[in-house]
């Protein structure tokens, strides 16, 4: 007798990176090997899937038979073939590759609505999507709402922008639905700049239909005929995924003329961001697409004033629109049932850094911070502690372990000096330098700084002078001041918000790991073992085998010795790299 | 040259396209952003060169020199940064001979450039050699693949 099979398999960037294209590929050879198309003649589909955010134990694979579904984790190619015998001919899955416990933990917390179908649906098949009620919402709000209901479902539900600023997405749309012309633009910013953050393109790669149904609901919703998606060309997969959804949502009439022969005209263009992490503001966006430097402008004129081409504008991230067709199908009620008061719904972060279970997850909104870490995350790797959380990227901050009571969202978030963000989440433990992180943000935002505000383009170079000559044992007394004052002025008087939140990492640090600062400048140490100039290597004789492990990694040829005689670092050669330390099996290399 | 530049320029006429996305299917076509095809294009629709190189000096995908055969980029992104991505770099631009100051070998054979962040956050530390994402990089893995490469480079 036939069985009904169905073989999932994980190929977001992730999936693919781990190997899921050969998995893919070793699943069709087995099953056209002899004997095994026979038993299985019947329904047997192969789909690659999105992101299902357990990256870390990428590849996975579902496999269910008549039903029941089991899942594998750390698929590799030559795994392929027992799987297929001895689960789907034989009937028992190959247990020791299932999926543990530590899995279904990852998951019991969260509660799943833009990444609802991510890991369900196929995301090269618009009728995956709609086998799953996708293409419905659309469906609902322009046969039988207005664009002002279609508005007050959004803001009925509370749902607020998932970019960072929180903004109601309502009130946007509002906006923009008053403003007056017939030509008006929908953007969706999927340059997701941030580093340490991959929600959107998770989304992207995983269901980009549902962003879609969402761009088309907005745009009904505020009188758009024209929507842009700007994306980063860094992310090749999640642009030729999008490029083939919209090929398929325009041949099945979802985008175009007469959108379901309801009279309304809508139709999506991409464009690719060349890799500015400035593009993320509005009006830098907004110039970006017109193909110009993307710099920022003084506001007001609002882009829902004046925006691209001088036409009214509305921008919202990929997040906000994927939540809209789940909100519209499933009622705001059900959605605003989420979340606390003021932060509605849920959130998507990615969870990355030292955590065990590093992946992408969706919480409500309101959730403490220590379920995340501790129950979804798994806890810290290697057992070591948490020192920190930082969120909200360059412009964010650090939430300091005593405060993992806090609870995610907008306003708490804000009381302890960081950010919501567009979802980032680093977690750091006691092996991580606090000013080295700061240092990482400013370096960033002082190369990203467009250089049209002297506060930022010159504040910041300052800042990262001061912070580079703190963490190579240069500092002064009073650096801590001058860092202080300059942050507040330079966050005060920029133009966008890359130079009003560039100081966050240092305030924030500052505030909460002043006796990291001082250790730095007035003993000249660095505590966590991280800033190279404050760090010296050298061999233990004590506990040294004289292996040699350590002087075939060195990449300076700084150590010498023969073979099972205590070795040695010669300070003048040795670059600080910290290779040996990481080498050596005995402990013999001590840092400090 | 001219030919794959009259195509790219008649096909941004009618897509209405603009200077950012001809200069990305430049890149695209020759590797970088030649001068002489600049030269070329801004003669061609009457924009001024410099509007072009204002663009071009501005986003970071943009390239004014050829880059290598093989492209090795190192993400920089956060959890990158904390699991060690700097290392690798300092590896890999030791290991590939790339001159203080550039990203490219002189024979031409590596480039190494940095980027921001893939959003490949959860397999920290990154690496992409010519296209393939590699995860979990440890120095050792990255070493070989480089060694590997380098013979594959030295027999063409």
């Amino acid at each position: 007798m036939g069985k009904d099979i169905s073989i999932k398999v994980c190929m977001g960037t992730g999936g693919i990176a781990a190997g899921g294209v050969e998995v893919m590929s070793a699943f069709d050879t087995a099953f056209s090997a002899a004997g095994i198309t026979a038993s299985v003649e019947k329904n047997c589909s192969m789909h690659k899937v999105g992101c299902r955010g357990f990256c870390a134990r990428d590849v996975l694979v579902d496999v269910s038979v008549n039903g029941s579904k089991a899942t594998y984790e750390y698929i590799k190619a030559d795994m392929v073939e027992r799987i297929v015998q001895e689960h789907i001919v034989e009937g028992n899955p190959v247990n020791e590759w299932l999926v543990k416990d530590d899995y279904h933990t990852f998951h019991d917390k969260q509660v799943k609505v833009v990444l609802s179908d991510c890991g369900e649906v196929d995301p090269e098949e618009i009728d995956s999507y709609i086998g799953r009620e996708g293409y419905e919402a659309i469906k609902k709000v322009l046969t039988s709402m207005s664009p002002e209901e279609t508005t007050k479902v959004i803001e009925e539900a509370g749902l607020r922008g998932r970019g960072g600023g929180g903004f109601p997405t309502a009130v946007k749309w509002q906006m923009a639905l008053r403003a007056p012309g017939p030509v008006k633009y929908l953007i969706c910013n999927a340059d997701e700049g941030d580093p340490g953050a991959f929600m959107d393109r998770s989304v992207v790669e995983g269901n980009p239909h549902a962003l879609i149904e969402g761009m088309i609901i907005g745009a009904y919703a505020i009188g758009a005929p024209y929507g842009y998606v700007y994306i980063r060309a860094e992310y090749p997969l999640a642009v030729e995924r999008l490029y083939r959804s919209l090929q398929q949502a325009r041949e099945r009439g979802f985008l175009g003329k007469n959108i379901l022969g309801s009279g309304f005209d809508f139709d999506i263009k991409v464009k690719l961001g060349a890799g500015a992490f400035v593009c993320g503001e509005e009006t830098a966006l907004i110039a970006s697409i017109e193909g110009k430097r993307g710099m920022p402008r003084a506001k007001p004129p609002f882009p829902v004033q004046r925006g691209l081409w001088g036409k009214p504008t509305i921008i919202n991230n990929v997040e906000t629109l994927a939540n809209v067709p789940y909100i519209v199908r499933k009622g705001a009620a059900w959605y605003a049932g989420f979340g606390t008061d003021k932060s509605k719904g849920t959130k998507v972060f990615a969870l990355t850094g030292k955590i065990q279970n590093s992946g992408l997850i969706e919480v409500p909104m309101g959730i403490p911070l220590k379920e995340i870490v501790y129950d979804i995350g798994g806890g810290i790797e290697g057992g070591r502690k948490l020192k920190a959380v930082q969120t909200g990227g360059p412009s964010g901050g650090c939430i300091p372990a005593a405060m993992v009571d806090t609870t995610m969202d907008y306003e708490s978030l804000a009381r302890v000096g960081s950010i919501m963000g567009s979802g980032g989440m680093v977690v750091l433990d006691e092996t991580d330098c606090m000013v080295d992180v700061a240092k990482y943000f400013l370096h960033f935002t002082e190369s990203e700084s467009c250089g049209k505000c002297v506060p930022c383009r010159v504040g910041t170079k300052r800042l990262l002078e001061i912070l580079n000559r703190i963490t190579e044992g240069r500092g002064r007394e009073g650096d801590m001041d001058l860092l202080a004052e300059l942050s507040t002025d330079v966050k005060t008087s920029s133009l966008c918000g890359l130079g009003q939140g560039a100081p966050n990492p240092i305030l924030s640090t500052l505030k909460h790991y002043r006796d990291e600062y001082e250790a730095h400048i007035y003993e000249k140490r660095c505590p966590a073992g991280v800033c190279k100039d404050l760090l010296t290597y050298s061999v233990l004789e004590e506990f040294c085998k004289g292996c040699m492990a350590c002087i075939r990694v060195c990449p300076a040829g700084a150590i010498v010795g023969e073979k099972k005689q205590p070795h040695r670092i010669v300070q003048d050669i040795c670059i600080k790299c910290g290779a040996c330390f990481e080498t050596c099996k005995f402990k013999a290399v001590k840092k400090g | 040259m001219e030919e794959q530049l009259e195509g790219i320029v008649t096909r941004h006429r009618e897509n209405e396209g603009n200077i950012i996305s001809i200069l990305q299917d430049i890149e695209n076509e020759f590797g970088y952003l030649r001068e002489d095809a600049i030269y070329w294009v801004s003669e061609r629709l009457d924009i001024p060169p410099a509007k072009f190189y204002g663009v071009a000096t501005f986003y970071a995908q943009f390239h004014l020199k050829p880059k290598g055969k093989n492209v090795i980029t190192a993400c920089c992104g956060t959890a990158c940064h904390v699991k060690g991505s700097e290392r690798l770099i300092n590896s890999l631009v030791k290991e590939l001979d790339i001159p203080p100051g550039e990203d490219t070998s002189e024979d031409l054979r590596f480039t190494v450039e940095k980027v921001n962040c893939v959003g490949a956050c959860s397999i920290a530390p990154v690496i992409i050699v010519n296209k393939a994402v590699h995860g979990k990089v440890s120095p050792d893995k990255l070493m070989k693949e480089i060694k590997g490469l380098k013979a594959g480079a030295s027999k063409n």
